[in-house]
């Protein structure tokens, strides 16, 4: 099993559409989109939702008002400031926890002397398995203001994994979150090619380098790409040097072409509808197959 | 007035909005970085470093004298790190978000707590901006207790300007979260448009005034304008597509420096920043 995953360190530099291309390109592969707190690749893909699964990981604490003894234990211990007093029905002190600051440690819990705290199971969103003219598609959403991007973002993972063992398909093109936190070590660790896609700017090299180092620190492989490289192309070189000071290979360079976000718009991949840039993703999509 | 500039999806401006407004204002200014895995907004303001302070997590130290394997503490977390198999409990530092549970209900006082670096926040400053970022370090994977110290450098009294992270997830929660009001950049796109909504999504659950800028206005189509008017959102500013601004930004230069017309464009945003802000009883400062 190939796993391909496009990440970017710095947002909006290209990913989703590249991403999309690439699927189109390929020969049978399941799409995983693991950007789950801001998933897009749907919008070009349309996928028809086959299984839909609810996301349930860790847990909420809620204090049960009535039987709250107001002692502040709980408050005291909580290191996440997420508990506060306030008055109850009946006029007595109680306490209540804020469920966006709150991050299911379960100290409160286990420590209330009146055992007045609930812990039920978290819901944090859903994933789905769906149909697209690529092949089958894993995607995601993670609930509003919700935690565990990181363990929703291995589900997804696992259930291409799977879909891809069932089908037999052997590559599966991933599209990555920004960043190089919880959810981006979650979509690469394991994987056998990164493919960073970059922008010719002072923050597009900053975030790349970064990405990059992740990528090392996990023994990863990693391709670079400059989209948009005709926007600054002195800059453009200066970032593919700094690409290969840090152990990338150069995959390719994309011209900005407005006919990427009018692709977008059709909701289409630009590959399908053609242009300067469908092409140098065509060139950039044969120097990957030699490499994956 | 603390105001946190956020987007859902990345790319659209965030920092552009950030710098710029810091630059346009007049009196001093403090800008915070919470973009901690990827913090750029000092790459614009050019800002002179003042120092560097390293930031740590508490995480469970074992005393193997003491320990006698009773697994109390693997009970209690709930992020799997800390656990033992019958022998002295082993940490996973990399999993701890430092609550403190192991400690506590340890019942033979085996547990102490250690200092786990995650990264630094550097103080740097330009004229009256005062630039504070957080860089968290490559491989820690838990950015809000960095974002947290960033934050606690907030000063009242001062005006302050948060750089959001890209998403709608923990990080941007312990970033927009105790903000006045909130600024979502985003661009005239299908995928602008849809992770515009889940962060209107996000920042109403919070609660938190906010408005809309768009960016690069002509590079797509009239989705967001029409979505943003159905929802009874203000647009505080659309900001055109311009090949000059992105040619700017791409070598660093700030925008109202490099084209010095967009500067009004600027205050006018902050003044509107104000009149939301005012919804939580607070006055906007005088722009420049």
């Amino acid at each position: 099993m190939r796993e391909l995953v496009v990440i970017s360190g710095k947002g909006g530099t290209g990913k989703t559409s590249i991403a999309a291309a690439l699927a189109l390109l390929a020969d049978k592969p399941v799409v995983a989109d693991c950007d789950v707190d801001a998933a897009d690749l749907h919008l070009l893909l349309a996928p028809e939702v086959r299984e839909r699964h609810e996301f349930i990981s860790g847990h909420e604490a809620i204090v049960r008002a009535a039987d709250c003894i107001g002692c502040g234990r709980c408050a005291e211990r909580c290191r996440f400031a997420a508990i506060h007093q306030r008055k109850g029905i009946d006029g007595r002190i109680v306490y209540a926890v804020d469920p966006v600051a709150c991050e299911g440690c379960g100290v409160c819990v286990r420590f209330c002397p009146a055992k007045a705290i609930d812990f039920p199971d978290s819901r944090c969103g859903e994933w789905m398995v769906s149909d697209t003219r690529v092949g089958p598609m894993v995607h995601a959403r993670l609930a509003a203001a919700a935690e565990n991007s990181g363990k929703l973002v291995s589900t997804v993972r696992k259930e291409a994994r799977r879909v891809a063992e069932e089908s037999g398909r052997d590559l599966i093109i991933v599209d990555g979150p920004p960043g190089i936190g919880c959810p981006v070590i979650a979509s690469l660790t394991g994987a056998n090619w990164v493919l960073v896609v970059t922008e010719p700017t002072v923050s597009g090299e900053h975030d790349m380098v970064r990405v990059l180092e992740l990528a090392r620190h996990f023994e990863i492989a990693a391709a670079v790409c400059v989209n948009k490289y005709d926007i600054n192309l002195g800059m453009a070189v200066r970032i593919e040097s700094a690409a290969r000071a840090n152990g990338a290979f150069i995959a390719g360079r994309i011209p900005y072409d407005r006919k990427v976000t009018e692709a977008q718009i059709m909701g289409k991949s630009v590959v399908e509808t053609g242009g300067p840039a469908a092409e140098a993703i065509q060139q950039m999509w044969r120097v990957l197959c030699r490499m994956l | 007035m603390i105001v946190a500039v956020a987007s859902g999806k990345g790319g659209t401006g965030k920092t552009t909005v950030a710098v710029n407004l810091a630059r346009s204002l007049a009196g001093p200014v403090s800008l915070f970085d919470c973009d901690v895995e990827e913090p750029n907004a000092n790459l614009f303001l050019q800002g002179e470093m003042d120092r560097t302070d390293e930031v740590s997590l508490p995480v469970p130290a074992v005393d193997a004298a003491k320990c006698d394997g009773c697994n109390e503490c693997g009970r209690l977390c709930q992020y799997h790190a800390i656990a033992s198999f019958g022998s002295q409990a082993l940490v996973f530092a990399e999993l701890c978000h430092g609550c403190g549970g192991c400690m506590i209900v340890c019942p033979r006082g085996a547990i102490t707590e250690t200092p786990r670096r995650i990264g630094v926040v550097e103080t740097a400053r330009q004229g009256e901006i005062t630039i504070l970022t957080g860089r968290i370090d490559v491989g820690v994977a838990f950015a809000p207790p960095l974002i947290r110290a960033v934050k606690g450098r907030i000063e009242p009294g001062v005006t302050a300007i948060l750089d959001a992270p890209p998403g709608t997830s923990c990080p941007v929660i312990a970033t927009v979260t105790g903000a006045d009001a909130v600024i979502l950049v985003t661009e005239p796109t299908p995928f602008g448009l849809h992770d515009l909504t889940l962060a209107v999504e996000t920042v109403r659950e919070l609660g938190i005034p906010f408005g809309v800028v768009v960016n690069r206005v002509g590079v797509g189509d009239g989705r967001v304008h029409a979505y943003c008017a159905k929802e009874g959102i203000p647009i505080l500013l659309d900001i055109p597509d311009d090949r000059r601004i992105a040619e700017a930004y791409s070598s660093g230069r700030l925008l109202v420096d490099a084209l010095p017309e967009y500067r009004a464009l600027f205050s006018e945003l902050w003044r509107a920043v104000g009149e939301l802000a005012a919804k939580k009883g607070r006055e906007p400062e005088v722009a420049r």
